[in-house]
């Protein structure tokens, strides 16, 4: 992308002003998605991001700028306006001698998105749009959309690191609105990972259609949910996102470094029931948050968070790393060139235990099942945090039994780790998410095993 | 400047080939960011972007392409690529571009050149003195997560085949503080903001005040037990209800059979109470423009007028499917074609205050916040279930902060359930205002 002789010269300009470290970031990224919605093929669409970022850091002060001219002039330039950003004091010369350093995924692309057909891409959603129709009259409306991304990296820092990455996803998502007597309900299911067309080889769209469908079908059974305090058991893969936000977001070291974390302080404390082990891996082939190097260029790491219910340690990324003398755990994530990384997660999930499934449905008396689970949000601060359920239903005498309509469960992230009192054998990821934080959004992965906590709120509205 | 942006998009629309429509959408922005933290700059970011989208319309088969950079022949692979998707689509009678419709842009005052000449060294000041206004506020105040200063200077252009030539530009910045309260070990949190077109609109005091009482007067909250009960909205929490309220009127929405409201013009589907009016036109609002994302004049919409629906948002494809005219409510940025949606909703406001309001109440809850309503609404089904933090409201006046609940409902019952409007209507960095609104019957789920 860039000639390493000018990625030299323009850290050295970064530096000019006296910067404690530097950094360029560049990226060359193809993105293409075709909707189809309201029986139509509505659009297709394709998209080109190019350029570069380049950060100073002198003391505590990070500069910043980006650019999307790629040439010596324009990365230079932005160079200079990161350097005045830091405002870095003395002058000097540096030299940075750069050391190319590879990392492999462990895995190949098989087929890249851009040697694909546009026609074979809209032939799969009208295939998922034709058999969502197909599974009931009640199925009122259907939307179908394709995504895929190649992603090409480069970074270089004045320690002299220098890498690249090559990363190809692909994103298929079917919606469904079902009509009934008690209005409409909605049905979503979507599929994605970190590979290429091959991505439906691993994956039917019409099953996934058929999915998308039943859920919409089935909520308009659905009850109004309850309301207050009972166990909630949620399914093998489904919930993921209950630890992404009671403790993922909490073991972010840039929180905790802020005092804004419940966990902060908490390293070789039990967090949790025994039993819990909750785990960030990039490396994790193929899964959505897979990643070879960070957007730092720190390679992939299996990072265990909390391991038998014992807070093992946060999440780090260079600069919070540097700052406490230790190594970056490769979660140093951004949006775009245009962003600045921070603390991220990846794949995150909760090991399997023992427990048979039906074993832990059967041994509750009273509750909610949480088949599917949408997105969530939490407050580090206070640990407080919500997630959504799109599909779920009631336990009642130890049998999952009708449908429940849409809503929010509430909990505090601390209390509910230690709530934990059932974790099924049958672990498994769950759909590719997209995290958000401070208006960044990037790909991450989840996954659970069937797992019981005792107290969950329910934010229904039925007594 | 805008004249060179113009300039683009003329280059691009001279490409089209016979027959065909084509529209181009050429930005430019200056985004600065400062972040403090302790007094100093913890990160300074500032970035010029530009990017330009081309869409195509031949045959009654649209495609589009974008691309983040302004390179000359970046242009015409774009083009190139636009007109190559279309060729998938399938044939719609209604697409096409937006025609010229004599609507007038309202003549509106967004630009501040003192905002482009305001230097970074006084925009650092602003976020550190917001910080340290902060953490002056209360003893209790035990840090912040975030003080930022952010500004953007935006400029954008249409230009179509069909004769629609719209530019228009426009400053923004805003000061936002997210502070944490600490007492006996408990913490809690609180955000404050102040938002203006230049730097002298912002009042970093008041910012920073609004974060340290709404973090303080959370500290000792308890999880409150389940009950039905009439609640308060803050404005902060109205305006985001009204942005869920605004997709159910999207004609898209309507067309696509995804509307709660779809068949009901000339109903009453909320209390007479509530007039819901959509006007990017109105200088006050953040989200102001005089043009929507197809080029033609925004224009005030008059959605709900005393609990009848009156209206839905169309941009020029929905309203000719729907047999109407544009209401100039197409969103997009570069990187989209142009969907529909409201771009700067209020109600109308009553007279009293917040405090009035309570008074009033006498039993009930004043939400201060919510928290996920991503998750927790279903602007389809209508569902609606959020968490939540805010005051008791015990015999008329605020009594013992909660936290931890959700409060549940379903947006038609919520539009019927409005007992009062407050007079404190205030524009939010977002495309609503807020005001305090009343709410009866809303299922709290909590202990």
């Amino acid at each position: 992308m860039i000639e390493e002789s000018v990625i030299s010269r323009v850290l050295g300009t970064a530096l000019h002003t006296g910067g404690d470290f530097a950094e360029v970031f560049a990226e060359d990224k193809h993105s293409s998605s075709a909707l189809f919605d309201d029986g139509k093929v509505e659009e297709l669409t394709s998209g080109r991001d190019r350029g570069a970022g380049i950060r100073v850091v002198v003391g505590d002060t990070t500069g910043f700028a980006h650019t999307a001219d790629l040439s010596e002039e324009g990365l230079r330039a932005a160079a200079e306006a990161a350097a005045a950003a830091a405002r870095g004091g003395g002058g000097g010369t540096r030299t940075v001698a750069l050391t190319r350093q590879s990392a492999s995924r462990g895995y190949d692309i098989v087929t890249l998105p851009e040697d694909v057909p546009k026609a074979a891409k809209v032939e799969l959603l009208a295939r998922a749009d034709e058999v969502a129709r197909a599974s009931g009259d009640a199925i009122t409306q259907v939307s179908a959309s394709y995504g895929d991304s190649h992603r090409r990296i480069l970074v270089a820092n004045s320690d002299g690191l220098l890498a690249t990455d090559d990363t190809v996803r692909t994103l298929f998502t079917v919606s469904c609105v079902a009509t009934g007597d008690t209005g409409m309900q909605t049905g979503r299911e979507s599929v994605g990972h970190t590979v290429g067309f091959e991505l439906f080889d691993l994956c039917d769209v019409e099953e996934l259609a058929r999915r998308a469908a039943d859920r919409a079908l089935t909520k308009l059974a659905a009850r109004p949910a309850p309301s207050g305090q009972m166990p909630v058991v949620i399914a093998s893969g489904g919930g993921g996102v209950l630890f992404h936000e009671a403790c993922g977001h909490g073991l972010e070291a840039d929180l905790v470094g802020k005092g804004a974390s419940v966990f902060r302080g908490r390293v070789g404390e039990r967090v949790a029931s025994p039993g819990v082990t909750v785990v960030d891996d990039g490396t994790m082939a193929r899964e959505w948050g897979n990643l070879a190097i960070d957007d730092e260029g720190h390679v992939a790491q299996r990072n265990v968070l909390i391991d038998d219910g014992v807070l093992t340690d946060y999440m780090w990324d260079h600069l919070r790393a540097r700052k406490e003398g230790r190594a970056s755990s490769g979660n140093g994530r951004r949006q775009s060139y245009q962003h600045l990384p921070m603390v991220r997660m990846t794949n995150t999930y909760l090991l399997a235990g023992t427990d048979t499934p039906a074993d832990i449905v059967a041994s509750t008396e009273r509750g909610v099942f949480v088949k599917h689970l949408g997105g969530g949000q939490v407050n580090t601060a206070t640990g407080d945090f919500v997630f959504g359920m799109t599909e779920a239903y009631l336990i009642e005498n130890g049998e999952v039994t009708e449908p429940i309509r849409e809503g929010n469960l509430i909990g505090n992230g601390p209390e509910v780790l230690t709530r934990i009192d059932a974790l099924g054998d049958d672990f498994a990821m769950g759909p590719p998410g997209t995290c958000g934080k401070d208006g960044q959004g990037v790909p991450v992965g989840d996954g659970v095993p069937t797992l019981r906590v005792t107290s969950l709120t329910v934010g229904g509205t039925a007594a | 400047m805008s004249d060179e942006l113009l300039a683009i998009g003329d280059r691009v629309v001279a490409l089209a080939a016979p027959g065909e429509q084509v529209e181009a959408v050429v930005v430019r922005g200056l985004d600065t960011e400062i972040k403090v933290y302790e007094g100093e700059v913890e990160s300074l970011s500032s970035a010029q972007s530009a990017g330009v989208g081309v869409r195509v319309v031949a045959d009654g088969r649209q495609g589009f392409a974008y691309a983040g950079t302004l390179d000359p022949e970046a242009l015409a692979e774009t083009l190139a690529e636009a007109r190559d998707n279309a060729s998938f689509a399938t044939p719609d009678e209604f697409l096409g571009l937006a025609v010229p419709d004599g609507v007038a842009p309202a003549e509106l005052d967004l630009y501040r050149e003192s905002l482009v000449t305001f230097p970074a060294s006084r925009k650092v000041e602003l976020a550190v003195e917001l910080e340290r206004a902060v953490r002056a506020a209360d003893p209790r105040i035990s840090g912040i997560e975030a003080a930022e200063y952010v500004d953007s200077v935006g400029e954008a252009a249409i230009v179509t085949t069909t004769g629609i030539r719209s530019v228009s530009r426009d400053t923004g910045c805003y000061l936002s503080v997210y502070a944490m309260a600490e007492e006996d070990g408990e913490t809690q949190t609180g955000f404050g903001f102040s938002v203006g077109r230049e730097p002298a609109d912002l009042d970093a005091a008041l910012a920073a005040s609004d974060a340290a009482g709404r973090a303080t007067r959370l500290l000792g909250a308890v999880k409150p037990t389940s009950e039905r009960l009439t609640v308060v909205l803050d404005p902060w929490v109205t305006a985001q209800f009204l942005g869920i309220i605004g997709f159910t009127l999207s004609g898209e929405s309507v067309l696509k059979g995804r509307s709660l409201f779809a068949d009901r013009l000339g109903d009453d589907v909320a209390s007479p109470l509530i007039t819901l009016v959509d006007d990017p036109t109105d200088p006050a609002a953040f989200t102001a423009t005089d043009a929507d994302g197809e080029g033609l004049a925004t224009r005030r919409n008059v959605l709900i007028e005393g609990g009848v629906l009156q209206k839905f948002v169309h941009n020029s494809y929905t309203a000719r499917r729907a047999g109407t005219v544009s209401t100039g409510s197409a969103v997009r940025g570069f990187k989209s074609t142009p969907g529909v949606g409201t771009m700067a909703v209020s109600l109308a406001p009553g007279t009293a205050t917040q405090a009035e309001l309570v008074a009033q109440v006498g039993e009930g809850l004043l939400v201060q916040d919510v928290a996920g309503l991503h998750s927790g609404v279903n602007p389809v089904s209508g569902d609606f279930s959020t968490g939540a933090e805010g005051l008791r409201i015990r015999g008329g006046e605020l009594a013992e902060p909660v936290r931890e609940f959700t409060i549940a409902s379903t947006l038609q019952r919520m539009l019927h359930d409005v007992v009062a409007v407050g007079g404190d209507l205030q524009w939010l960095p977002m495309d609503a205002s807020g005001v305090s609104l009343v709410l009866r019957d809303v299922t709290l789920s909590g202990a």
